[in-house]
């Protein structure tokens, strides 16, 4: 929900924008709008004119629709696959694809406006006089769904505000997150790094489940870990980058050259060619994010099909592991071996060899496994590590940094305070420093020198997360984390990316996996506040809630 | 009059008619589902609008059925071509008369008049059904013939 206040030289008056929520009970037993957008306007002070202007462009922008005024039962315009209706008290005028009206708003008045998007008819629609009431119910839901949040750090407001992105970004009917809500917000404006976000990623899953858990929001990661393993039955064992929301496959991409794009950025494009990718990270993720809600459901035996389903994904990592692919970030020119891809792979093999250690995955090939995580461990170890720069780079054999080098502590390949780790960050600090306590992704120049686009910012949370697990001290892992909050929007909303000269928000936007970082980086710092806590005073922590 | 005929053909001509529907639906040439529209005449509770539509809709498709029959018994005896006539009749009945009327039979449908209200809030189909989608008045045609087409086809009652 959304309160906007407007002020006038005659008055002011407040905006309200929500999409209305209640409980399942109540929407069995009511019958309520589908998928509605409200909007209130409450005179507060004075009197303020309005203009409303309707003016709907489906297809991306392509069809300009004839709006036909039902009188009574609002504005309509056929969208295919369904109608879309605006409902309101207003009277309005009709021109060319456009309907207009205005209104002056006196102190104390409300005029309430409704979209709603229609694809069954006989459609509900909304009774203007009943949205006070749908505002309510949806203060209750969304209030009694915060309750879950286990977080008990100083850091609540940023975690929750992180958590309630997230869950806006939860496509609850079958259980999937996906990106961003936006298609084709410039990672640098005036570029072409524009691109469609609208998807579900398996790169995110054991993220974004270790963050929704630790937050509290168990039923969401469950969701999502269970969308990980049956929507993508269709192509397993072989993963894809990206499905939709159901589980089909991503368009393909395709430019909208009609479209002038943000700020002049284009093209603007939908779909998205990553679809076509190979990265073979995502099946660490997956079996990562599905081991983390085994342990924490603390189920004893998994069941066949989601067994059967992890072991072909061991089976896949055994036999591609040493293939190149298109890495985590989604390279469009080349193919190459990733240190990240190739520690995900370890990670996948590791963490089915611990269900397989526990009795809880059956026929899992343990010594062919063993073999194989060993093998992927002793080359990342030999060949992407760079003895002269003394650290590890982002490819075999190259001296290039990525900031998912910073993972290694958090899938624990090691430990976060080895001199392997701590050399890896210092030179990342270093090479991919955006000022502050701001990150690169990767560092990519353009011809004048500048960098390509802006800091990356789930990056700067994995360096604040790296520091809490012991790369730094505490204190270190806080301030980085403050200074990363800072760049919060005014309503706590991160994009993918952070310019570092104006600090204004780059790329789509609001962003799942730059809230994930954060969420993941605040429970790593209450853990290790709580650890240091329990160094200095044992007793103390008895007293203390469980996080 | 064959019974089992009537039962049977009826709850098949139905069915089939529904099955039109749906389609049609699928296809995107119309909003209507019929299970919603006449389910919420007997609930509100979402969760069982389209079961008792459903049910409603088989027990109006034999009632119909049975006018069909008297019809064929007074137009010289069924036939595939007489049946669809008759579903292309009761189909234009119904777009013009039938859906006109609907806001006054349904208890939940609101009116174009005064809008919808706490205990009206359906949208109303409209002259034609148009408000449900252009090509809704073809699919209602298309779906009663074929309904028709059956009935004058194979039921012997």
């Amino acid at each position: 929900m959304l309160e906007t206040t407007f002020t006038t030289s005659a008055g002011s008056i407040r905006l309200t924008d929500f999409m209305p929520v209640a409980t399942e009970e109540f929407k069995n037993s009511h019958l309520v709008p589908d998928r509605e957008l409200i909007r209130i306007v409450d005179g507060l002070e004075g009197e303020v004119e309005i203009i409303v202007n309707f003016m709907p462009r489906p297809q991306y922008a392509t069809v300009k629709p004839d709006i036909a005024d039902k009188g009574q039962l609002g504005l309509r315009i056929d969208a295919r696959p369904g109608s879309v209706g605006l409902h309101s008290p207003l009277k309005y005028s009709m021109c060319s694809g456009r309907a207009t009206a205005t209104a002056i708003v006196h102190a104390g008045e409300r005029v309430p406006f409704s979209l709603t998007h229609v694809t069954e008819s006989p459609a509900v629609l909304p009774v203007l006089d009943t949205l006070s009431s749908a505002l309510q119910r949806t203060i209750e839901w969304w209030e009694k769904w915060h309750e879950q949040c286990s977080y008990t750090g100083p850091y609540h407001e940023a975690v929750s505000r992180s958590a309630l992105v997230l869950k806006l970004l939860h496509f609850s009917p079958s259980g999937a997150f996906i990106a961003a809500v936006t298609s084709s917000l410039p990672e640098k404006i005036g570029g072409n790094r524009n691109y469609d976000y609208r998807y579900c990623w398996l790169r995110d899953a054991s993220l974004t489940i270790h963050a929704m858990c630790g937050a509290g929001y168990i039923r969401e990661a469950e969701a999502f870990g269970e969308w990980t393993l049956h929507a993508t039955r269709l192509t397993q064992p072989k993963l894809m980058v990206m499905y939709d929301v159901y589980g089909n496959i991503a368009r393909p991409e395709r430019e909208l050259g009609h479209l002038p794009g943000y700020k002049n950025s284009q093209p603007v494009r939908v779909g998205n060619m990553a679809r076509e990718q190979v990265q073979m990270d995502i099946y660490g993720e997956v079996i990562c994010g599905t081991a983390k809600l085994h342990h924490d459901k603390n189920i004893s035996k998994m069941d066949p099909e989601s067994a059967r389903a992890l072991i072909s994904f061991g089976r896949y990592v055994r036999d591609h592991w040493q293939e190149p692919d298109a890495g985590i970030w989604e390279a469009r020119d080349k193919l190459a071996l990733h240190t990240h891809s190739l520690l995900l792979c370890w990670v996948a093999l590791e963490e089915l060899l611990g269900m397989a250690k526990k009795g809880s995955l059956d026929k899992v090939p343990v010594q062919q496994f063993e073999g194989v995580r060993d093998e992927i461990r002793t080359y990342i170890e030999s060949k992407c590590w760079d003895e002269s720069k003394e650290s590890y780079s982002s490819e075999p054999g190259t001296f290039t940094m990525d900031a998912t080098l910073l993972l290694m502590a958090y899938h624990n390949f090691h430990e976060a305070s080895s001199a392997r780790m701590r050399g890896t960050y210092k030179r990342l600090r270093s090479d991919l420093d955006a000022g502050g306590s701001l990150l690169y992704r990767y560092r990519q120049d353009e011809a004048n020198g500048q960098p390509a686009e802006g800091a990356f910012g789930i990056c700067g949370f994995w360096a604040a997360e790296y520091l809490a697990m012991g790369g730094g001290s505490l204190e270190e892992a806080e301030s980085t984390f403050q200074e990363l909050v800072g760049y919060a929007n005014d309503v706590g909303l991160f994009a993918e990316e952070i310019d570092p000269e104006t600090r204004g928000a780059r790329g789509n936007f609001p962003q799942a996996f730059t809230h994930v970082g954060l969420i993941s980086a605040a429970l790593a710092i209450e853990t290790r506040r709580k650890k240091e806590l329990q160094i200095r005073n044992p007793d103390e922590l008895n007293h203390e809630g469980e996080c | 009059m064959n019974w089992q005929s009537w039962l049977f053909w009826g709850a098949m001509a139905t069915l089939g008619e529904t099955t039109l529907e749906v389609i049609s639906q699928g296809l995107r040439l119309t909003r209507m589902s019929l299970p919603v529209m006449l389910g919420t005449m007997a609930t509100s509770e979402r969760s069982k609008t389209k079961i008792y539509g459903f049910g409603l809709h088989i027990l109006n498709g034999l009632l119909l059925a049975m006018v069909y029959i008297v019809a064929f018994h007074f137009l010289g005896g069924p036939s595939w071509w007489l049946g669809a006539l008759i579903g292309a009749a009761h189909a234009i009945f119904v777009l013009t008369v039938g859906m006109t009327m609907m806001p006054e039979i349904h208890p939940r449908m609101a009116s174009e008049r005064s809008g919808p209200t706490a205990m009206r809030q359906l949208e109303p189909p409209g002259f034609l059904a148009l408000n449900y989608g252009a090509k809704t008045p073809i699919s209602i045609l298309v779906s009663h013939i074929v309904f028709g087409g059956i009935l004058g086809s194979f039921c012997r009652a």
